[in-house]
């Protein structure tokens, strides 16, 4: 049993010299790395809030962890039959049973506090200066900008034998999408199917896109970079392939995209009625009943 | 009828039916809870080799074995319902409970044999539907949670998902009919002197057990019909098309959801404090304080469930609420695990292997224990919700402590219900062996989720892949494990010694050693008289 005790105490000390050494190099970017142990760099003030909450919480789980331990191991080898043969018949401790749980209700206050901070700070919705509509389907995105005319455009992944250079495998796509850096964007949610979830790691982004409600959070991405992140919720067979690419420009860059966008993805429909519908579609659905007249039928 | 030979039927306990008809039309509880313990053990093999797939697929990045992306699917819902309804349930609750309630309660059965008898053949039904489920027109690759629409009738169609519903329906069944069996047997007969303060916290375990099962299952039917309807009979409570909502099966999923994993791993509890007493050649620490955190722990447990649903857009003041009384329930679990060590504190203790799987319990809900207070608050799960950490999670805490509390009582309780010594050696290795497969197999995964590695996907970016090999190597070693178990049995049956009835010496100080190992087709014929709580000292 003490060799067990020995073997968790050296992972625990391994994830603690992990985290040390991560927090320590530069900012990575956007995604993971080989053997990461660690959340990914924080590019947004809510992904920081999130770290610096966890390094809190942290060091009372490794706290409790490591003086369980100990003390079972102490037991161990102070109670093992050899080295007492004589068991007491100590039942009862009034003090005792109150302190242990007086203490962690101490430790839970003291995680709770920041807990609800952290909540309502990411849950707040900030003065935004852009909103961007996300629509989960079976299995791609569709990104709109109704701030900025009719941009409105689909985001697949890449299938693996089409990657280019450079790209990573299973979280490129072949429409990012353009984001302003140092903007508060609004993000609105919703499905055109089943519920899907839009997250990115890196940004501390992460709601369900649930078909006929609008969801909504809020991003300020601190620097320039791609941001990747995956569905996160079951969607279906491809739930795997439908990842999120964030790329995020200065607000000039973003300026000159939207003019270049606005003529690309004006192709993708014929006219600007269709445009509207399909950017109504769930809503639309949701008020005609076009997905029970499909059952039927 | 003839009362007269009712009576003589009621005096000849010595005749019992034989073949197939001991087993089929069996109401005799020790019969019932092996026929779960096999049950369980079949359904281990089919839900552990379909972790066994899973891990496989995952062992490298791009999709080597599973080109079929929905068969994966099924094997991610087929393994969690396996493993929930059909391993851990009908091993610790229908199986050990059975066994063991009316022994150390000192009654001579459960208050209703006959019905006791048609709860375990429901399972056994149920068992089939789900497997029906798994085989007919792709499957149901929903996910243990069924959420709709994914699981409607729309991307579902075909009668996977209704088998699925229908096997979870007739599981619910036979577990209603267990609770209120449970319920009855203890609240009714207990042998004079065994006060609900005396009893042994088994027993309380499976009380507390029986009741969550009771008011928990009923809501799932109704969320359960509500989905069958609406994928049937053109109902729409989950469908926004018609005015319904698909967070509402979400609610209703987790009201039940979260009272579950309770009722996995409340019975382990029990088991644990039983063997750590026995072992520390001690009576239990703080013994009210014990079962009464389990009640705790219970009740506290229908008030939590919205925090699985974190990142469905709830509104800000509701997930803060969540938020706290999940933390909550931190305290009664720390007070069982002090209570755990204090027991050992002083006693003289002996680590034959169910004490070795105790130690491996403690050791991995503490570690599960903590990850769930970090998890409980609604800012972190922005980054872990989904994700492996919570996988991670969750089999520690429930999981595979679960499972390690079900090899505890085994090795506990096996030399009474076979009369057998199992072989210790094997039985130690046995130990080593899981304990450092399911450590490499899940540690690793905490890392994956904090990297933000989301769960139920068949591939992954490449960065991910280091520590999805050495989670699937963790796997292999826990699955060669789990053969050595099997080994274990057929020894056991096979070449073991004889046991006495107390195989455990002073500590073991419950009812069930004062009978015979194996113990006896009938027991407690005569109604033991107990004035403490070691009835059996």
């Amino acid at each position: 049993m003490f060799k067990n005790s020995i073997n968790s105490l050296f992972l625990i000390a391994l994830s603690g010299f992990c985290s040390s050494i991560i927090s320590e190099r530069a900012f990575a970017g956007g995604r993971s790395e080989p053997w990461q142990m660690w959340f990914q760099d924080a590019a947004s003030p809510v992904m920081e809030k999130i770290i610096e909450f966890h390094n809190l919480i942290f060091v009372v789980e490794i706290s409790i962890v490591v003086f369980v331990l100990c003390l079972m191991g102490y037991i161990i080898l102070r109670f093992n039959a050899k080295a007492n043969p004589e068991p007491s018949k100590t039942t009862h401790h009034t003090l005792l049973e109150v302190v242990w749980t007086a203490v962690p209700l101490l430790v839970l206050v003291v995680v709770a506090l920041p807990s609800m901070k952290l909540l309502y700070y990411a849950d707040k919705v900030v003065e935004s200066e852009m909103t961007i509509k996300v629509t989960g389907n079976q299995w791609y995105w569709t990104y709109a900008y109704p701030d900025h005319g009719e941009i409105q455009f689909d985001s697949y992944m890449i299938e693996d034998k089409d990657l280019k250079e450079g790209q990573p495998r299973s979280l490129s796509v072949d429409n990012p999408v353009v984001l302003p850096s140092r903007t508060n964007i609004r993000l609105l949610f919703t499905s055109a199917d089943v519920i899907h979830n839009w997250a990115v790691p890196s940004l501390g982004l992460k709601l369900d896109t649930v078909p006929g409600r609008i969801n909504e959070s809020w991003v300020h991405i601190n620097k320039e970079g791609d941001y990747y992140g995956m569905c996160s919720e079951l969607c279906g067979v491809r739930h795997g392939f439908m990842p999120v690419h964030i790329k995020a420009v200065p607000k000039k860059e973003f300026s000159a995209w939207v003019e270049k966008a606005k003529a690309q993805f004006s192709n993708i429909s014929s006219g600007s009625e269709t445009k509207v519908a399909n950017l109504e579609k769930p809503f639309d659905k949701a008020a005609t009943g076009i997905l029970k007249d499909r059952k039927r039928k | 009828m003839r009362v007269g030979q009712g009576v003589a039927m009621g005096n000849n306990h010595e005749v019992h039916p034989s073949g197939w008809r001991r087993w089929l039309y069996s109401t005799n509880h020790k019969d019932i809870g092996t026929m779960y313990i096999v049950l369980s053990l079949i359904a281990a093999i089919l839900g552990g080799s379909m972790s066994g797939i899973i891990r496989l697929e995952l062992m490298f990045p791009e999709l080597q074995f599973i080109q079929d992306l929905q068969f994966y699917n099924v094997m991610v819902t087929g393994h969690a319902f396996l493993m929930v309804f059909f391993v851990v349930m009908p091993a610790m609750f229908g199986g050990f409970g059975n066994w063991f309630v009316p022994l150390m309660i000192g009654a001579p059965d459960m208050a209703f044999p006959r019905m006791n008898n048609i709860s375990f053949w429901l399972l056994a039904a149920a068992l089939i539907l789900l497997l029906l489920s798994a085989f007919v027109q792709g499957g149901a690759g929903t996910g243990w949670t069924v959420y709709p629409p994914l699981s409607n009738a729309d991307y579902h169609p075909g009668p996977a998902v209704d088998f699925g519903i229908l096997s979870l329906h007739v599981a619910g069944a036979s577990s209603i009919l267990g609770a209120i069996n449970f319920i009855v047997t203890i609240l009714n007969m207990r042998a004079p002197g065994m006060t609900i303060h005396r009893m042994p916290l088994f027993v309380w375990s499976i009380l507390v057990t029986a009741f969550l099962l009771l008011l928990a299952i009923p809501v799932l039917a109704g969320g359960l019909t509500m989905l069958l309807t609406d994928r049937n009979f053109g109902t729409t409570f989950f469908e926004v098309a018609g005015g319904g909502d698909p967070i509402l099966w979400q609610h209703l999923f987790w009201f039940f959801g979260h009272p579950e994993v309770y009722i996995i791993i409340i019975p382990g509890f029990g088991i644990i404090s039983q063997v750590i007493s026995t072992f520390s050649k001690k009576p239990v620490f703080g013994y009210l304080g014990m079962a009464y955190a389990m009640v705790f722990i219970g009740v506290v447990g229908f008030v939590v469930w919205a925090h699985h649903m974190y990142t469905v857009g709830l509104d800000a003041d509701s997930r803060a609420y969540f938020v706290g009384a999940t933390l909550i329930i931190a305290v009664p679990t720390g007070v069982k695990i002090f209570s755990w060590l204090a027991t050992m504190w002083g006693g003289s203790i002996e680590f034959p292997a169910p004490m070795m799987f105790a130690c491996g319990f403690i050791f991995l809900f503490v570690v599960g224990g903590v990850t769930g207070v970090a998890l409980a608050n609604s800012g972190m799960d922005l980054a872990w919700h989904d994700t492996y950490f919570v996988v991670a999670h969750f089999h520690y805490v429930m999981a595979i402590a679960a499972v390690l509390a079900i090899f505890s009582g085994y090795y506990y309780w096996i030399g009474k219900m076979s009369g057998r010594q199992y072989p210790e050696k094997l039985a130690k290795i046995h130990f080593w062996l899981f304990f450092a497969g399911v450590n490499i197999l899940f540690f690793p995964q905490h890392f994956l989720g904090m990297a933000g590695m989301p769960r139920r996907i068949p591939d992954y970016p490449d960065s991910y892949a280091g520590w999805n090999l050495v989670s699937s190597v963790g796997a292999f070693v826990a699955g060669i494990a789990t053969l050595l178990f099997f080994f274990i049995i057929w020894k056991t049956f096979s070449s073991g010694g004889k046991v006495q009835s107390n195989q455990w010496g002073p500590g073991a100080t419950t009812l069930e050693w004062t009978v015979d190992s194996p113990a006896p087709f009938h027991t407690h014929e005569e109604l033991p008289v107990t004035n403490s709580h070691m009835p059996a000292e």
